[in-house]
């Protein structure tokens, strides 16, 4: 009798082998389809004006890029434009415009050799002379054929590329002049 | 009575001992070439996709990162997928008028989102984490092979648990810079027994082998 029942056991393993209900879970995880909702996504939307704790938008120059009704000419307050900054700008900036705008910013990027629109280059006057939250606002809301980037590139990475954008501009426009004493000497000397 | 077993019968009995151990065996075999086989693991068959992406398009002809798309890889487990405004930004303007693009555009329109095959696909008991791996010097390539030269996407990999293993015994074998990890055709500067060695340390690679590390 006893023995009989022992071999039930690797009868049953057998069974259960081949159920996948620990492989597929009767959950939802981000991006799987649902047949309740109309546009088959399982995941919900946010609510309309939903804020979480602590992401309150209160700051326009921070959030809009402006003080008062113009375009703010410098970063908002927490934000440094040191060497880590710049380099963080340079690498965001690279992922997301270069497509487009190119790597020093001529509007010569491969999307564009294949036939997208070109747009501006950042070294003509116009937008030279824009201060660094038109940037800032370009990224957020998007400009002409230009989608917005807003939810891509969060805030912090919008300012820093906008930072970079300007460092890109001075270098394209600089001058012997502007260059420190001892880095000249280094140029003179023909090394780097 | 009659002989039921003849004398032949004794080899048969011996040969049959060898013979069941070398079935059992081979099935064994059998069994576990199967289990590897990609008709069991999808490792390097490409699937269907409403929209024939190709990532040897975007990212090797073109040149587009991997976070102009997969734009929470670094910060979250999850990669992303793009939605379709990401193709949007490009092809309101190019390809606008492609047949093969219609399905992307007609998502545009009515805010129904592309239904992507999914190619990679752990059972739901594993937790996998890609912002840890790629902020340690774990490159997409270690993982997903050389998926700039993939038409369509497909597994480089089996996903094992044994393969993750691997990996989390003896990350020097396969660490690299972090300013690498995004690189598709990247060779190491150095001897990798070297370079993987200091890296380890740099980034305090920990040699994660608990089993609620990934069952959680
Ligand atoms: C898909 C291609 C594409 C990408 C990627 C792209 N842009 Fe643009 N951008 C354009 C085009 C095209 C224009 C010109 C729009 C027009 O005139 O309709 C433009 C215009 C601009 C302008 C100038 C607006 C003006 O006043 O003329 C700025 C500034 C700008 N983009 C910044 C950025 C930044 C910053 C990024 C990266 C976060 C970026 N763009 C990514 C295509 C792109
Ligand atoms: C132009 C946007 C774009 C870029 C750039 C891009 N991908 Fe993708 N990726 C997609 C889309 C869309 C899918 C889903 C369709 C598919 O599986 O082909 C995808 C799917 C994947 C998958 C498989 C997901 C699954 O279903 O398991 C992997 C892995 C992947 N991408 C890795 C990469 C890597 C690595 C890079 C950078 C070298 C990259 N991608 C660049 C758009 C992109
Ligand atoms: C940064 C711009 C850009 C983005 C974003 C982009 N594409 Fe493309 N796509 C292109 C370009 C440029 C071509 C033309 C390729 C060529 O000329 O080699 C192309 C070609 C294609 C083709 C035609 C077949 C081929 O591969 O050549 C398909 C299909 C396609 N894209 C799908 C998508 C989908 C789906 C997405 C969104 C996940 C997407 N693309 C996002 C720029 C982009
Ligand atoms: C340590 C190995 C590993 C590395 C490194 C890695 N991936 Fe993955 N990736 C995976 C695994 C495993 C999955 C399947 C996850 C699942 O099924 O839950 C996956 C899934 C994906 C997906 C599908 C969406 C998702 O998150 O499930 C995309 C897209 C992706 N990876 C892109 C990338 C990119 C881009 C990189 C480089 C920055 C990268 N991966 C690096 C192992 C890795
Ligand atoms: C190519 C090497 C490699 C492969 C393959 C790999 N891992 Fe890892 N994994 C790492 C490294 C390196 C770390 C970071 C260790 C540390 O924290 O120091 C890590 C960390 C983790 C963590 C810890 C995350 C946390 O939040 O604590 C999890 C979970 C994990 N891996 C799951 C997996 C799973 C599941 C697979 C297989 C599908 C896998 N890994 C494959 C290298 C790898
Ligand atoms: C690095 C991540 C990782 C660690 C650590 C790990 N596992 Fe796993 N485990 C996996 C993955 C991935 C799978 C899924 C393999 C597959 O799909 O074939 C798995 C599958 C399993 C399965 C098989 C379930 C089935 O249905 O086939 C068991 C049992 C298991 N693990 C137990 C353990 C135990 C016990 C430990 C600790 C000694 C452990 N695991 C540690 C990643 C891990």
């Amino acid at each position: 009798m006893r023995n009989k029942a022992l071999l039930l056991i690797p009868a049953v393993a057998a069974l259960t082998a081949c159920r996948q209900d620990m492989h597929d879970q009767p959950k939802f995880k981000g991006l799987q389809v649902s047949g309740l909702w109309t546009n088959g996504q399982a995941v919900r939307p946010l609510v309309e004006g939903t804020i979480a704790r602590g992401r309150l938008r209160q700051d326009p120059h921070k959030f809009a890029g402006k003080t008062g009704d113009v375009f703010a000419a410098t970063l908002p307050a927490g934000y440094k434009a040191d060497k880590a900054f710049l380099l963080h700008g340079q690498r965001r900036y690279n992922i997301y415009c270069t497509p487009c705008h190119g790597m020093a910013g001529y509007g010569d990027g491969m999307v564009v050799s294949r036939g997208f629109k070109a747009p501006p280059s950042y070294h003509i006057d116009r937008l030279r002379n824009q201060p660094v939250g038109y940037f800032f606002d370009v990224m957020t809301n998007g400009y002409g054929v230009m989608v917005s980037y807003a939810s891509r590139i969060p805030v912090d990475d919008r300012w820093a590329i906008a930072a970079y954008i300007r460092a890109l501009q001075l270098s394209q426009n600089a001058t012997l002049a502007d260059v420190s004493e001892a880095d000249r000497a280094k140029m003179a000397g023909g090394r780097n | 009575m009659a002989q039921i077993f003849r004398p032949s019968a004794n080899l048969l009995a011996k040969s049959s001992i060898v013979g069941g151990a070398i079935l059992v065996a081979a099935l064994g075999f059998g069994l576990d070439t199967l289990f590897r086989s990609p008709y069991n693991t999808n490792v390097r068959v490409a699937r269907d996709q409403p929209v024939p992406f190709s990532h040897k398009h975007h990212v090797a002809g073109i040149g587009i990162d991997c976070r102009y798309c997969h734009t929470s890889v670094e910060k979250a487990a999850f990669a992303g997928i793009p939605p379709t405004e990401t193709c949007m930004s490009c092809h309101s303007q190019i390809w606008s008028d492609a047949p093969m693009l219609e399905p992307v555009r007609e998502s545009f329109r009515s805010g129904k989102p592309l239904q992507w095959t999914r190619v990679h696909d752990l059972p739901q008991f594993v937790y996998f984490n890609h912002s840890i791996h790629v902020t340690k010097g774990m490159g997409c390539a270690v993982c997903h092979g050389r998926v700039d030269q993939m038409p369509l996407m497909y597994q480089e990999n089996t996903l094992f648990m044994e393969w993750c293993l691997d990996c989390h015994r003896q990350p020097e074998k396969y660490i690299r810079p972090k300013d690498k990890v995004f690189e598709m055709g990247y060779k190491p500067a150095e001897d990798q027994s070297v370079l993987g060695a200091r890296l380890v340390q740099e980034y305090k690679v920990r040699k994660l082998t608990d089993c609620a590390v990934c069952h959680r």
